[in-house]
């Protein structure tokens, strides 16, 4: 009987985590989508969401919710900055040097934000309380609610921004075929601004949403931004329900292997999982297979 | 003068400065500076083989490094094997290893090969970490023996020095001559394009698996060089961040070039002695220097230099 | 000018040339070695921060026998090569006569080699039992051993009649290192770890390891870890109701751990070096002043809260004080006055020094200290 009890706490868990990871992973499919750049300073925004959370809470005494707002601002402001300084002036860029440019500066935004912020971790109160939720036995905190109603909130918005507004629409196309896009007068510049912004305000709301349980740092990105990465890679980098998915699938994996495998190879299961997959399925457990364009 | 007798003039020029600064550096620390701009010279040689030769991205090659020495490490502490021997045995071990993961490995291009090498990095970084019995855990492992030859042990910064550097422009002559033959050719057609040179009959997977298996074992036998010289290693040299390191040292010298490997390896094993006065900004230096190289000298410095050189003589003949 | 106030002259210009530097002396050269930036940088900030405090409290108040301490201070970043490099490159090119640090013990270990073949005297302010076990000439310590934590907390644990316990460590130097000890005292006390778990350093929901925990037989936990990982934890085991006692390491005895568990952190008993409850020491505590004295010019001159682990630098300059003013400042007299160190007592303990001892400290450098009300308080025993 306990094991059961135990088998559905690690599930359970697992879902928490496994949100955590999707939300972070929607980030990388918008801008793979509309740009084909796996952009490996994801991560980082996820870290500006909940450190500028902080800053403005603690800093400038402003309420919570207006600190979010701000910090959401902040961080979409510095994707922009990001993709004008960074990204648009490179045209015709390989995959190698936008590889590069990307890990660039997400060290560069790390290291900026421990120099503004310090190397101490910190820690945003929860939205609704610490008292846990019980359900079969197995229990959750409120704050994880939160994090599944706002995964679901950008689920159902990316449904409904993709297909049905003319953004949506022509952000599609440009992922289709940028120069086709542009032929029938698609500004595929501004598809790729948006698409920045659209990944860096998601990215640091997820960022803030999960402080108060994961807590925040200056470097808390990397590890996150990665597991993000993974999500999505499983769900075939879909920016809709695919790498919800995929996120979910590694957060149960992830937490059954460290509850009945080894915890200290935890974070091994969720690599060797994208490896496996990348090897097996590169397009993702739900992608359909395309042939290579010459 | 052929081009080949140019770079055989280049080649000797260069490995007799490199023998004749120790001369010029005795009882100086940078001395002990310079053993490490060796072994950082010769990944970066394995790791531009890959990556400006052939075209394939790695973020995972300080695992084969990592390998490399804990393979040595673990050899001459726990089973009192010689040194050389476990050398060859680390780069036998490591140059197997790379050819069974490469063929799924490079099937992957771009960034999904990025991320795939990038995967392969870490879970080595959690194995050298976890198996505390073998590896000493984070806390690393100590006593490693110093190479020896004969009566001559390499334990002090001029043995070692020479000990590394025989070693690292064997391996830059060897990149030097692949790069020029056959090989090198249709390295640098995959590079362009996989399709054509697959239709001019190069069988590219398995050029793409050998390159990467080369690659792989030099870098293992640069490990084994360190393990040896610092006679202690622990996981925290081996991580993502020392990849991302390396990746940064081939692009800032130059794609392709063997030289500007050398040039980024000795600029970014450098920088953190300049750096020191800024103490804590240096990372956010380095970020900088990353983007504005990539983005204003895709040729890395070498390729600066030629684009200068090559100004310079049009003026010349206008 | 005649040849006689020519030579009167010329001989006080000798006497002041000579003078100059009897006046002015060159400054005494300490390296220290610390990781301010990289994932140990929660080590490194506040031992530098400490150290460069520390000696500029000397010279303020005259020095060193009048002479200056000039601070040589080089990061390491976590990074054992790099270590390596800063530790030659204060060795051959500043000249130093000893060296503090660094803040690791694969560090610590990484440049043992190098002082040890420079006869320069090391003073480490890393915890691992290995770098002072064995004895190595030049090399000694100043953090506390994990191994006195570890029986702090199986000593409590045996009065209790606990005999079977989980714990739950971080895998990097410091977990790694606690785990061992855990491990290898166990049986001294009658102890049986029924559930042996694992955390990486930035993990940030460790449910599964818990529930996990929570399954077995264990009467207690002990978790080894460093900001924020613990903190994690703690909030875990309450989510999850696990009841039985938790003990942590001193890794996370600072108010930082309070603040980031919030009420989770009730109840956490953990050992840690005097400096977290210095108020409420009794007055015949031979360390209380040392330590009150430190938390106030910490807190003034950085703003934040002064730390155990900012005393592992503390201790170490004023050792490196003590030794210089009373044998001089050569590398070989620096390192037998440290030998012959007794009964200083600095922020971590009360450190004597011999032969066949170069940590220095007993068990009695930690206390055990409990949260009540979101403050460190001294635990009953």
């Amino acid at each position: 009987m306990e094991n059961s009890d135990q088998i559905i706490q690690y599930i359970l868990s697992g879902l928490s985590n496994g949100s955590i990871y999707a939300l972070i992973g929607f980030g990388f499919a918008i801008i793979y989508n509309a740009t084909g750049i796996i952009n490996f300073a994801q991560g980082e925004f996820v870290m500006l969401g909940g450190m500028l959370t902080i800053f403005f809470l603690n800093v400038f005494q402003l309420p919570l919710i207006t600190s979010i707002v701000l910090a959401v601002a902040v961080a979409t402001a510095v994707g922009v900055v990001f993709e004008r300084l960074a990204i648009r002036p490179l045209k015709n860029a390989s995959p190698l040097s936008l590889v590069i440019i990307t890990i660039g500066a997400s060290i560069l935004i790390r290291g900026a934000a421990m120099l503004v912020w310090g190397k101490d971790t910190h820690a945003l109160p929860a939205f609704s309380g610490n008292d846990p939720l019980y359900l079969m036995g197995a229990t959750m905190l409120p704050q994880n609610l939160w994090i599944f109603a706002l995964t679901a909130v950008i689920i159902m918005a990316s449904k409904l921004f993709f297909q049905y507004s003319i953004f949506g629409k022509a952000m599609r196309a440009c992922a289709f075929n940028s120069q086709a896009a542009s032929l029938v007068g698609i500004s595929v510049k501004t598809m790729v601004l948006l698409s920045f912004m659209i990944s860096s305000a998601i990215g640091s709301l997820a960022g803030i949403i999960i402080a108060p349980l994961t807590m925040t740092s200056y470097d808390m990105g990397i590890m996150l931004g990665l597991k993000g990465f993974c999500a999505a890679i499983i769900g075939g980098m879909s920016s809709g329900l695919g790498t919800v998915i995929g996120g979910l699938l590694l957060g149960i994996l992830e937490s059954l292997g460290a509850g009945l495998i080894s915890s200290g190879y935890k974070d091994a299961i969720a690599f060797i999982i994208l490896l496996l997959i990348l090897f097996l399925r590169p397009e993702g457990v739900f992608g359909k297979k395309e042939t290579e364009r010459v | 003068m052929t081009k080949e007798q140019r770079d055989i003039l280049i080649f000797t020029a260069f490995g007799l400065v490199v023998l004749v600064t120790p001369l010029l550096l005795q009882g100086n620390y940078l001395l002990n500076v310079f053993v490490f701009i060796g072994i950082n010279t010769m990944l970066a040689v394995a790791l531009n083989l890959l990556l400006g030769f052939a075209g394939q991205i790695s973020l995972g090659h300080a695992a084969f490094f990592g390998l490399g020495a804990y393979i040595s490490g673990i050899l001459t502490t726990r089973y009192a094997i010689d040194p050389w021997m476990a050398m060859v045995a680390a780069a036998v071990c490591v140059g197997v290893m790379a050819f069974i993961i490469g063929f799924p490995i490079l099937k992957l291009k771009g960034h999904y090969l990025a991320m795939a090498t990038l995967g392969f990095g870490i879970i080595m970084y959690i194995v050298f970490n976890e198996t505390v019995a073998w590896t000493g855990g984070p806390s690393g492992m100590s006593g490693i023996p110093n190479l020896a030859l004969g009566p001559l042990i390499f334990d002090s910064d001029m043995t070692n020095y020479y000990l590394i550097w025989v070693f690292t422009l064997l391996t830059m002559l060897l990149s030097i001559n692949l790069a020029n033959s056959r090989i090198g050719r249709a390295l640098r057609a995959i590079h362009d394009s996989e399709v054509a040179a697959r239709v001019m009959g190069v069988n590219v997977r398995l050029l793409k698996v050998q390159i990467f298996t080369v690659s792989a074992l030099i870098s293992a036998l640069a490990g084994s060089f360190y393990a040896h010289t610092m006679t202690f290693i622990a996981p925290a040299s081996f991580g993502f961040n020392f990849s991302v390191e390396l990746v940064t040292m081939v692009i800032i010298g130059g794609l392709g070039s063997i030289y500007g490997s050398f040039l980024g390896a000795a600029i970014l094993t450098l920088l953190p002695e300049f750096l020191r006065v800024f103490h804590d900004f240096d990372i956010v230096i380095y970020g900088l220097l990353l983007i504005v190289m990539t983005m204003f000298m895709p040729g890395g410095l070498i390729g600066g230099f030629e684009a200068l050189a090559a100004a310079i003589k049009r003026r010349k003949e206008a | 000018m005649s040849t006689k106030t020519f030579r009167v002259f010329f001989m006080f210009l000798l006497l002041a040339i000579m003078a100059i530097p009897a006046g002015a002396a060159e400054p005494v050269k300490i390296g220290a070695l610390f990781s301010i930036t990289g994932p140990p940088s929660f080590l490194g900030e506040p031992e530098r921060n400490t150290a460069q405090m520390v000696a500029d409290e000397i010279n303020k108040s005259g020095g060193l026998k009048g002479r200056k301490v000039q601070l040589v201070i080089y990061d390491t970043q976590g990074d054992p090569t790099k270590a390596n490099q800063a530790a030659t490159r204060l060795i051959k090119e500043d000249k130093v006569v000893a060296i503090i640090g660094p803040s690791t013990t694969g560090e610590t270990m990484a440049i043992i080699p190098i002082v040890e073949k420079a006869k320069i005297p090391l003073i480490s302010c890393a915890a691992g039992v290995k770098i002072t076990e064995p004895v190595k000439k030049w090399v000694f310590k100043t953090a506390q051993n994990d191994a006195l934590a570890v029986a702090r907390i199986y000593e409590q644990l045996q009065k209790r009649r606990i005999s079977k316990v989980a714990i739950l460590t971080v895998s990097d130097g410091f977990g790694s290192s606690g785990r061992e000890q855990l491990i290898a005292q166990a049986k001294n006390y009658n102890i049986q770890i029924i559930s042996d778990e694992t955390y990486g350093p930035k993990d940030t929901d460790m449910t599964a390891q818990v529930t996990k925990i929570r399954g077995s037989q264990a009467q207690a936990l002990i978790c080894w870890g460093t900001n924020p990982g613990p903190a994690v934890i703690a909030r875990n085991v309450k989510q999850l109701g696990l009841k039985i006692p938790l003990y942590m390491s001193h890794g996370v005895s600072s108010k930082k751990f309070i603040e980031l568990a919030g009420d989770a952190a009730e109840g956490i008993i953990l050992p840690s070096g005097r400096v977290l409850v210095a108020n409420f020491l009794p007055n015949s505590d031979p360390q209380k002043k040392a330590l009150i004295a430190y938390v106030k010019n910490y807190q003034k001159r950085y703003k934040t809260e002064g730390d155990h682990f900012g005393g592992h630098a503390w201790d170490a300059v004023m050792l490196l004080k003590g030794a210089i003013e009373r044998g001089g400042d050569t590398p070989a007299a620096i390192r037998d006055q440290l030998e012959k160190t007794k009964g200083f007592s600095g922020i971590g303990g009360i450190f004597s020094f011999s032969p066949q001892d170069h940590a220095g400290l007993t068990k009695d450098a930690f206390v055990l200290v409990e949260v009540k009300k979101k403050k460190w308080v001294l635990a009953k025993e």
